[in-house]
């Protein structure tokens, strides 16, 4: 490996390298501003200027390949004068707005004046102005604290993949701006808030509200889809006031959804505090003992048949065994945590997670979707489908038609026949697919629906197998699994083994065969109400509570500690970082409560055994924050049919996916601006 | 300068003339055709030409479907050189070159004279709606200063009665001829020197 010399100490560096990221193995801290690792080198802040032996003037060392033998001193009075004069210019139209900027605490600008800056200005001119911005319901805009490092440009251009930011006019003119200043329309847009290193993109929902140094800090999952991407939780005593991006390689890089971060104002709103019974038709307060004995009485007075359990969306392993073993003590069986009825075989690991895993997207050279819309099903894993076309061109084919993915792909065919010909080994692309090395084949959950859902994703199984796309160090077979509890829940088996049995809930809910209906967090299932009686457990008055006759309060998601396991089969902890609100309580405490009530004192359960238990059940668990691991692969053989169907992508409602966005006024303005932009179209002038 | 801001009043459609596409198709053929979008320059220079002197908005959108680029870069393009309009000018469009040698010749009198006949501010439209003009920066004619840029033509080595004569019947929508208004040809000596016993105008 070559060699360079950083402040007198010689280092090995990889070919390749910047000089700036030569002096961060050194161990040696450079400023900057426009440089990121995860975006494209811009060279324009000036910031990072270092000294080089025999080079006349400093070096911008994030634009400066590093090369052998060259001799670099960063703490020389230089350096010092370099930094201090290019801080003074920065500085020279930046306001000295601290006290009122959101930033401030956390702000690079502020930080880094402290330490390479000067303590006073020569500059008494008058400062620039720039005009407000509108950049939609996230972002707040302050231009004139704007230093142009264009991270927000590199950012929605590379990374998020909507060119719509860019930079105005020219030198002191030069203005930030998205085009003709309309919302950005990325999923991903809220993110250039974490980049900008000053405080010209702020966070609107959060605008005012606390300061970074009086929040308490949780490191934990996201729940909005199942990626399981990696957050902190800031929160203000009970508040949750935000939500950032934690770091994390392996799945969500350093990026997070605008679902994922500003969904987090639904936590406050439509909440539910205290247990509720329906009488006259009307929801009325309660108190847990009388809630619990309404319950028990219609337990007793209904054939266990015609009970029926519901896991929902956000429920996570610990809350979703204990209602398992609940129902269990109660000797009910029909359990169930699909929305829709789809195809699931659940016999094997491999045949429900997402194999390839989202690092190995990196490694493909080849990806197929197969009915599913990544970007707005998993938002994270479809920016890494990105991020392999734009920096490898990794091709990328879809069967159905997905709409705008933010990268180009091409579309094979929307049919079910279109499958069978690949897997005939008929056409162009059967025979890319065979050529290349470590193809991708992503199935949704719109495949699953269909009638030949089994045949797609079970002949996909055989094909792979017999071209061997599926070994030890590559499976190409992967599922898209849209929300976080599904990969887990299949692992609690939830659903019976058999085939049969597995679609009978759903059989028995259209032919209103329930009695009672246990609807636990769950509100996305599509339930015609006829005589049931329907007891919902849950955080929000959301669908679920809407049709509920017995509401028990329970905990959000931040407001306990529970695992999750994403749809690469990786289980995560999600912290508890607030407390219940009113009376609610966690779920498996809930069913304590009742199994009590019913003098059922042996079945009782506590956090540490549900814990235990469940991780006892995940098979082919490793570690925490781990992948599972397969020693071997079976395949056993199933039999299913073909019939010719289109192959018919459901959009999602994105910013109305679950309970919690649903209550978040935040989310219900980003979906309107979206209807807006879908009805008028945004090429209106 | 408010020629580089967005104009209110914007055309709702813009395409290229027939003429136009001749000469755009001629202009893509000289970059490759994976860096087809290094065209937006010269098509926006195109635009402007068509649409008397100024780039409206659906223009740029028309270019960057044509490039197929964003419509963001094509707009950051326009912004940034000074020489495209982004609002609507003069069909006449008059650039006095304020730049030091022309404004020690004397400049400052054209500057007035264009405030007296044309417009009282820069990039105004005269009474009779066909003129504008603006100062502009050095056009590289210092050699025959004071001069003025009139579209695509340079009227040089002007005073005041010749601005006058030149504004007059610009008015009246009657261009005189461009060059050079003190008889010189080109950038040639105004006096008939004899160097090495040979003529020269």
């Amino acid at each position: 490996m070559p060699k360079i010399i950083i402040n007198g100490k010689e280092i090995e560096f990889e070919k390749g390298m910047t000089v700036l990221q030569a002096c961060e193995l050194a161990d040696v801290e450079i400023p900057r501003f426009c440089y990121h690792e995860k975006l494209s080198i811009a060279g324009n802040c000036r910031m990072c200027l270092v000294e080089l032996d025999k080079s006349p003037k400093p070096i911008a060392s994030c634009a400066m390949p590093a090369a052998e033998g060259m001799n670099i001193k960063t703490n020389t009075s230089l350096v010092e004068k370099a930094r201090k004069g290019v801080m003074e210019f920065l500085l020279a139209n930046h306001p000295l707005d601290c006290p009122v900027c959101d930033q401030g605490g956390e702000c690079d600008l502020q930080d880094q004046s402290m330490y390479y800056g000067v303590d006073k200005s020569r500059f008494v001119e008058n400062k620039r102005q720039v005009k407000e911005k509108y950049m939609g319901p996230l972002i707040k805009t302050q231009m004139t604290r704007c230093i142009h490092c264009t991270r927000c440009v590199r950012f929605a251009t590379e990374v998020a993949g909507v060119p719509e930011i860019g930079a105005i006019g020219r030198g002191e003119n030069m203005e930030i701006t998205t085009y003709l200043e309309k919302a950005m329309e990325s999923e991903l847009s809220a993110n250039v808030i974490d980049l900008c290193p000053v405080g010209a993109l702020t966070s609107k929902p959060y605008a005012f509200e606390a300061r970074p140094w009086e929040l308490k800090k949780t490191e934990s999952i996201d729940v909005t889809d199942a990626v399981g991407s990696n957050i902190r939780i800031d929160t203000y005593n009970w508040e949750v006031k935000r939500i950032l991006p934690r770091l994390n390689n392996n799945i969500n890089e350093e990026w997070i959804s605008d679902k994922t971060r500003f969904s987090c104002d639904g936590l406050l709103k439509q909440r539910l505090d205290t247990p509720y019974i329906k009488r006259n038709n009307k929801l009325q307060k309660s108190s847990w003992d009388e809630a619990i004995s309404l319950l028990i009485d219609k337990l007793k007075s209904t054939d266990l048949n015609e009970i029926g359990g519901h896991i929902g969306d956000l429920v996570n392993l610990e809350n979703a065994l204990s209602f398992k073993k609940f129902f269990a003590a109660l000797k009910i069986n029909n359990l169930e945590f699909r929305e829709r009825k789809y195809y699931i075989n659940p016999t094997e690991k491999i045949n429900y997670i997402f194999n390839s895993s989202i690092k190995g997207i990196d490694e493909t050279d080849l990806i197929l979707l197969i009915g599913t819309n990544p970007r707005l099903e998993a938002t994270m894993l479809n920016a890494r489908i990105r991020k392999a076309f734009a920096q490898r061109r990794v091709p990328v084919y879809s069967i159905g038609d997905p709409g705008d993915l933010t990268y180009d792909y091409t579309k094979i065919g929307n049919t079910t026949d279109d499958i069978k010909k690949i897997l005939n080994i008929e056409g162009k692309f059967s025979k890319e697919l065979l050529s290349s090395k470590k193809p991708i084949i992503i199935i949704g959950e719109s495949a699953l629906e269909l009638k030949s859902g089994k045949y797609i994703i079970e002949e996909f199984k055989k094909f792979l197998k017999a071209n061997n796309f599926i070994n030890k160090d590559w499976n190409a077979l992967n599922f898209l699994p849209q929300n976080a509890s599904t990969v887990g829940l299949i692992d609690l088996k939830i659903l019976p083994n058999k085939e049969e049995e597995n679609n009978s809930f759903f059989e028995k809910l259209k032919k209103n065969k329930f009695k009672l209906l246990y609807l636990l967090g769950s509100d996305n299932l599509n339930i015609k109400k006829n005589n049931e009686f329907i007891v919902y457990q849950g955080s929000h008055g959301d669908r679920g509570a809407e049709i509920a006759d017995l509401i028990f309060p329970s905990a959000a998601f931040t407001e306990q500690t529970g695992l999750y396991e994403n749809l690469e089969g990786r289980v995560q902890e999600c912290k508890k970082a607030s407390y219940p609100i009113g009376e609610a309580l966690e779920d498996w405490k809930i069913f304590n409560l009742i199994l009590k009530k019913l003098k059922k004192n042996d079945h009782l359960m506590n956090f540490e055994n549900l814990r235990e238990e469940v991780l006892s059940l995940i098979p082919n668990f490793t570690k925490l924050n781990e992948l599972p691991s397969f020693k071997d692969i079976r395949t056993s053989n199933q039999s299913s049919y073909f019939v010719n169907e289109e192959v018919f992508i459901k959009q999602l409602d994105y910013f109305f996916t679950n309970a919690i966005s649903r209550a978040s006024k935040t989310m219900s303005e980003c979906r309107q601006i979206k209807q807006n932009i879908k009805k008028t179209g945004t090429d209106n002038i | 300068m408010s020629l580089k801001k967005v104009h209110d009043n914007q055309p709702k459609d813009f395409t290229f003339s027939n003429e136009n596409l001749k000469k755009a198709e001629e202009i893509l053929k000289r970059y490759p055709k994976k860096n087809k979008k290094s065209a937006v320059m010269p098509f926006l220079y195109l635009a402007q030409k068509q649409n008397d002197n100024w780039i409206p908005l659906a223009a740029m959108k028309y270019i960057a479907n044509y490039l197929s680029m964003p419509y963001i870069s094509v707009y950051e393009v326009a912004t940034f050189y000074t020489m495209y309009n982004l609002a609507p000018v003069g069909r006449h469009f008059i650039q006095v070159c304020t730049t030091t040698p022309c404004l020690i010749r004397g400049a400052d009198k054209i500057v007035q004279l264009c405030k007296e006949k044309i417009a009282s501010k820069e990039n105004e439209i005269s009474k009779n709606g066909s003129c504008s003009w603006m100062e502009v920066e050095c056009l590289g004619a210092c050699v025959s200063a004071p001069m003025i840029q009139i579209n695509d033509d340079y009227y040089e080595d002007l005073d005041e009665k010749s601005t006058k004569e030149i504004l007059d019947s610009l008015i009246k929508d009657k261009p005189l001829k461009p060059g050079s208004y003190r008889g010189r040809k080109n950038t040639s000596p105004e006096k008939k020197k004899l160097i090495n016993g040979e003529n020269h105008a």
